[in-house]
């Protein structure tokens, strides 16, 4: 399993913004570099990245090789109600990453 | 001594052959040491599947990235268009190409009302100082962009493991 960082405000005002930081550790290799017999390496990426508040699909980002390892990405939501805000990451060879954080709204 | 004559006598010729050699073949050796990369042309392909035939207006988005950078393996990149984000005036979409990279295609955000706010930020590779362009898609249907020249010292993707 992956390691994730996520940073979500625990607490936040209904109506603010709020700004989510995710990080999770991976190679992202991009199947263009060449390995010492001349040949690419095959590609392995994360290739799709969803997050859902309460169920409800806030951000999603098609990833490509062109990102850097270890995908970091920052967005923001609007805080409506206290809930979960839950994070996926899928890839290739199979990869599949989730965390879930939760927030109160006062 | 008479070594030291020749020597340089044979390497002046090597090299004069050589440089007719290259010249004859010059297209296809300037074509044979570059490395694979997406040309401008794939760039416009690659935006074109994302826009289909509606026309890119300058503006409402904006693109910040370091000019100067020095290790194109993560390289910071910032993208935040103007909208409200209200629920009939919204961001739907915001792809970022480049235009020397392997592949043009960089990101593709989906965003909506719930977003608040149309930005988003993540660290990408760049292969070569380049043009980077970024699109956002609007509710109405109109697509506006944002480019920026970067130049890249030390170049991600490419070298060997």
């Amino acid at each position: 399993m992956a390691r994730a960082l996520i940073n979500v405000p625990p607490k936040a005002k209904r109506g603010e913004l709020i700004e989510i930081k995710t990080l999770i550790s991976h190679n992202m290799e991009t199947g263009f570099r060449p390995d010492n017999t001349g040949k690419p390496v095959p590609r392995d990426i994360i290739t799709e990245f969803v997050c859902k508040y309460n169920g409800e699909e806030i951000f999603r980002a098609e990833l490509f090789p062109a990102i850097a390892a270890n995908p970091f990405l920052t967005f923001f939501t609007i805080a409506t109600e206290s809930g979960t805000l839950n994070f996926e990451w899928t890839g290739d060879n199979g990869f599949s990453a989730s965390e879930s954080v939760n927030i109160t709204v006062e | 001594m008479r070594e030291d004559h020749i020597a340089p006598a044979t390497r002046r010729r090597f090299l004069i052959d050589t440089a007719a050699l290259a010249g004859a073949a010059g297209l296809d050796l300037s074509l044979a040491i570059r490395p694979a990369s997406a040309t401008p042309a794939s760039m416009r392909a690659a935006i074109r599947r994302v826009v289909g035939e509606a026309s890119v207006k300058k503006g409402r988005l904006k693109i910040d990235l370091p000019p100067l950078i020095e290790n194109g393996n993560a390289v910071p990149l910032t993208v935040a268009a103007e909208s409200p984000m209200t629920a009939d005036n919204y961001v739907k979409a915001i792809h970022v190409f480049t235009e020397k990279n392997p592949q043009p295609n960089v990101i593709s955000v989906q965003l909506g009302p719930l977003a608040g706010r149309a930005t988003f930020a993540t660290r990408i590779r760049l292969a070569d100082s380049q043009k980077v362009i970024a699109i956002a898609e609007m509710n109405d249907g109109s697509f506006w962009s944002d480019e920026i020249e970067v130049i890249v010292t030390l170049a991600a993707c490419l070298e060997g493991v």
